[in-house]
């Protein structure tokens, strides 16, 4: 087989030749970089991998990958990454999404993702906003930030992923930030080869309409301990951190969604024998 | 006096009451005695309780429908029969069975009786108490087994094959029920009588709709389904999940609809042809997706078993009211396949073939079944065997760039499977260039738009678009489960001296033009039948083939069907 006398791609080999959309100094570039240096560590072939993602500035990036990729409706890439895996479970699956596309109109496919525990790993973009319709509140955007959708603020409780992940049952949950991408790489290696449902969340902010966020690398910190295979104590330490702490919080045990296609025990004639009288 | 060639049997009672076992054996005890049939269900809403009745037609040749009126009707009880007084017409000639404490006859049953049908009294359920484990059920098994002229010995190898695993008590007490239902009706003569069965060579098959079309798929190649389930079109869903499993496939249960379309795009994508199975509601969520495979040129498969609507409607009976969402529910200009079955059978090679045409073509298609057909059983020969197989083209040999959305030639390009070396790709929802690059430009938009078109505008669908049957100046124009008794209106037309032709699209979406201008040849009056309250296929057919001038429009909403007497007497109302 050809396939096993090539040599390892190297993290700019997992780059396409198309440019992004992205504003300057936005901080999904600096995800598509941590993509692509896990991958190389990873030493996967990019026509194994399939970037999946839905609508918004971050789901552009399967394109800008030299991976297999989907960019398909809005909040919808997890059902369709299921789909794939579930079909192709050979296939390494990585899902890329925002806090709009994944949490608001693609929540409660983020909830039974955790719960189906499908092998694939799912990576958010989160920029407290909408971005690519120009600055409107997002499921995670503070109560009091104004914009012209919601004046004086939404006054509304911002969504908490990484304890919705656990209480849903992810695998393995993590907090990343993009503008650290060595770090954030490694945390998608090891999100990747974990077992089951992998769930990162990149604070990676938008310099466009949240200039604020250009803040968060000075707010950003290491976790203070170890990732626990405890999803009660996890959730507790997520709950009362401040929103800042890096890292991978929690390794879980379950058992993934188990993958049986490709096992025939009959041939298709056998079956119409339930019909003959 | 001569036989029959057909006789209807309506067997009702509240909910719980066995009523549609009772039907389901009555069919099997029909089908072992020689005749065909077709057994269909009209039930409420309610999962126990509410009303049941089981329709069934037996024949002596297979039948894709149910009869206009009743030759039989046998009230188990009569607590909740007056919801079904519209669904089961009686005639002067109807011989109805009840049971004088089971509650009173419904207006339906008083007016019958008034222009001369006979009731007779049978005491089931007083009967069923004095049996051990005795069921009315059953009495009312046997009583419609005798008036139909079906030996006892047949049933009671029945009732031993199905109730055999529950142990010999059972099997004892469901045949002292069933006899007691034929030495109840043993002075009873029915006033019609069925004429012998004629010898069968063929194998028989006793199949749903439901079933047929799930079978179809796995025999066109389906190995992956995602689903939400759907009242008509979960039978669909519980025969594949155990049986993709056997074909080294798989069923996920998704979390919603919009979850199990983008399961099956995601699947389709991986290589593996993929299918969903819901009715009106759930294909309205799906529409999004449809548009976003249509685009991205990812074939799919989604079945539409047919339910009454707007909203959640009447999800227990059947309507042909789904054909504009199916066919116009799309934002954007998106070509996509729209099929329907015509009978029970055929739900079998409309399904097997939709799965080799959406994959031939790169493209969604929706199978219009519908509640009538889905949940109809019937006693049938075995269908003949097809050879559609879905087979897409891949790309296997890649020369670099991959043009995924390449231009030329039939339009269909080929498609890289993820794993394949040298075809990576990101398929995409956004208007794209050849590469699949996100682009606004017109001129890609055009040539992308033209593709798609053109694929789906020059394939040869060879002659299955349509059925075409007899000749004549007067054609019923039909689609669906209506097919079948606009067949019978037909047959009784031309028994009657008037020509007639029947013309009945299965492929609805694209339209042929030229094929239904040839169908239509030398037809001056056209006879349009449907299952809709709006005329929505009229109305297609006027928006897209040239009809005559002189045209009939025979339409009602669900869930009342359109039987073969009304159609017939609309042709000769016509001819004449």
């Amino acid at each position: 087989m050809t396939a096993e006398v090539r040599p390892l791609c190297k993290p700019a080999e997992y780059k396409s030749d198309i440019k992004p959309v992205w504003c300057p100094g936005c901080g999904d570039y600096h995800v598509l970089m941590s993509f692509t240096r896990a991958f190389a560590e990873l030493g996967l072939p990019p026509e194994q991998i399939a970037v999946i993602s839905g609508i918004g500035c971050s789901s552009r990036i399967p394109a800008y990958t030299s991976c297999y990729g989907f960019h398909g409706v809005h909040g919808r890439s997890l059902a369709l990454a299921a789909g794939l895996k579930v079909a192709r479970s050979d296939l390494t699956v990585v899902v890329a999404s925002g806090d709009g596309d994944g949490y608001s109109i693609g929540g409660n496919h983020f909830i039974h993702a955790c719960r189906r525990n499908i092998d694939m790993t799912y990576v958010v973009m989160d920029n407290h906003i909408y971005g690519m319709t120009k600055g409107q509140p997002s499921p995670t955007t503070e109560p009091e930030f104004d914009t012209a959708l919601s004046p004086g603020g939404t006054g509304l409780r911002p969504f908490h992923p990484l304890v919705i992940a656990l209480a849903s049952g992810a695998n393995f949950v993590a907090r990343a930030f993009s503008g650290n991408p060595n770090e954030t790489a490694s945390i998608i290696v090891e999100a990747i080869r974990h077992p089951g449902f992998s769930f990162i969340e990149i604070l990676s902010p938008c310099v466009t309409f949240r200039p604020d966020e250009k803040a968060w690398k000075d707010l950003v910190h290491p976790a203070p301990v170890e990732a626990t295979n405890d999803p009660g104590k996890a959730s507790r330490r997520i709950m009362t951190d401040d929103g800042f702490n890096i890292g991978i919080l929690y390794r879980g045990d379950r058992r993934p969604y188990q993958l049986h296609m490709g096992q025939a025990s009959a041939e298709l004639a056998e079956l119409e024998r339930e019909f003959e009288t | 006096m001569g036989g029959r060639t057909s006789i209807s049997v309506a067997i009702v009672g509240s909910g719980g009451a066995g009523t549609l076992t009772a039907g389901g054996l009555l069919l099997e005890a029909a089908n072992a005695a020689g005749w065909y049939g077709i057994l269909t269900r009209s039930v409420g809403p309610q999962i126990r309780g509410g009303e049941a009745a089981a329709l069934l037609r037996i024949a002596t040749e297979p039948v894709d429908c149910i009869a206009d009126r009743y030759d039989l009707l046998v009230a188990i009880d009569w607590l909740n029969a007056h919801r079904f007084d519209a669904e089961i017409t009686l005639a002067p000639t109807t011989l109805v069975i009840g049971d004088p404490r089971g509650g009173d006859a419904p207006p339906s049953v008083t007016a019958a009786m008034a222009a001369g049908a006979r009731l007779i009294d049978i005491p089931m359920k007083e009967m069923a108490k004095a049996m051990p484990n005795g069921r009315a059920n059953m009495i009312a098994l046997g009583v419609t087994a005798k008036l139909l002229g079906i030996d006892r010995n047949v049933l009671s190898d029945l009732l031993r094959a199905r109730f055999g695993a529950k142990g010999k008590a059972a099997v004892e007490a469901n045949r002292i029920a069933v006899d007691a239902g034929y030495g109840a009706a043993a002075q009873i003569d029915l006033g019609a009588r069925l004429d012998k069965p004629k010898k069968s060579t063929s194998k028989r098959w006793l199949i749903s709709g439901n079933e047929a079309t799930a079978l179809g798929a796995v025999r066109g190649g389906i190995r992956f389904a995602a689903a939400y389930p759907i009242t008509p079109a979960t039978e669909i869903l519980e025969w594949l999940a155990p049986n993709l499993q056997q074909l080294g496939g798989t069923l996920l249960q998704a979390e919603d609809e919009l979850a199990s379309i983008n399961m099956i795009i995601g699947a389709s994508f991986g290589g593996v042809p993929a299918l969903t199975a819901t009715s009106g509601p759930g294909l309205s969520l799906m529409i999004e997706a449809l548009g976003l495979a249509t685009a991205a040129e990812i074939p799919i498969v989604v079945i539409d078993v047919m339910r009454g609507g707007p909203s959640t409607g009447i999800p227990t009976k059947s309507e042909q009211a789904d054909l504009n969402v199916a066919i116009h529910g799309l934002h954007g200009d998106a070509p996509h396949l729209v099929l329907a079955p015509q009978s029970v059978a055929d739900c079998l090679f409309t399904t097997q073939w939709t799965v080799f045409l959406a994959e031939a073509l790169q493209v969604p298609a929706i199978v219009l079944s519908d509640q009538f057909m889905g949940q109809a059983r019937v006693a049938i020969e075995r269908p003949a065997d097809v050879a559609f197989i879905g087979r897409r083209l891949t790309a296997t040999e890649i020369a670099a760039p991959y043009k995924r959305y390449a231009l030329g030639g039939a339009s269909v390009s080929p498609i890289a499977i993820p794993g394949t070396l040298g075809g990576q790709y990101t398929a995409e929802g956004l208007t794209h260039t050849e590469r699949g690059v996100p682009t606004s430009g017109a001129a890609d938009h055009r040539a992308q738009l033209d593709k798609r078109r053109d694929k789906l505008d020059r394939f040869d669908y060879g002659n299955h678009w349509a059925t075409i049957e007899g000749d004549g100046e007067i054609a019923v124009v039909v689609w669906g489960s209506l097919t079948g008794a606009a067949r019978e209106a037909v047959t009784q037309a031309h028994a009657d001296g008037a020509n007639v032709k029947l013309v009945a699209p299965r492929l609805l979406w694209p339209v042929r033009p030229e094929q239904f201008a040839a169908a239509l040849k030398g037809v001056k009056r056209v006879l349009v039948v449907e299952q809709t309250h709006s005329a929505q296929f009229h109305r297609y057919l006027r928006a897209h083939y040239d009809l005559p001038k002189d045209v009939h429009v025979l339409h009602r909403p669900g869930p009342l069907t359109i039987g073969p007497a009304e159609i017939h007497r609309a042709i000769m109302d016509w001819s004449s």
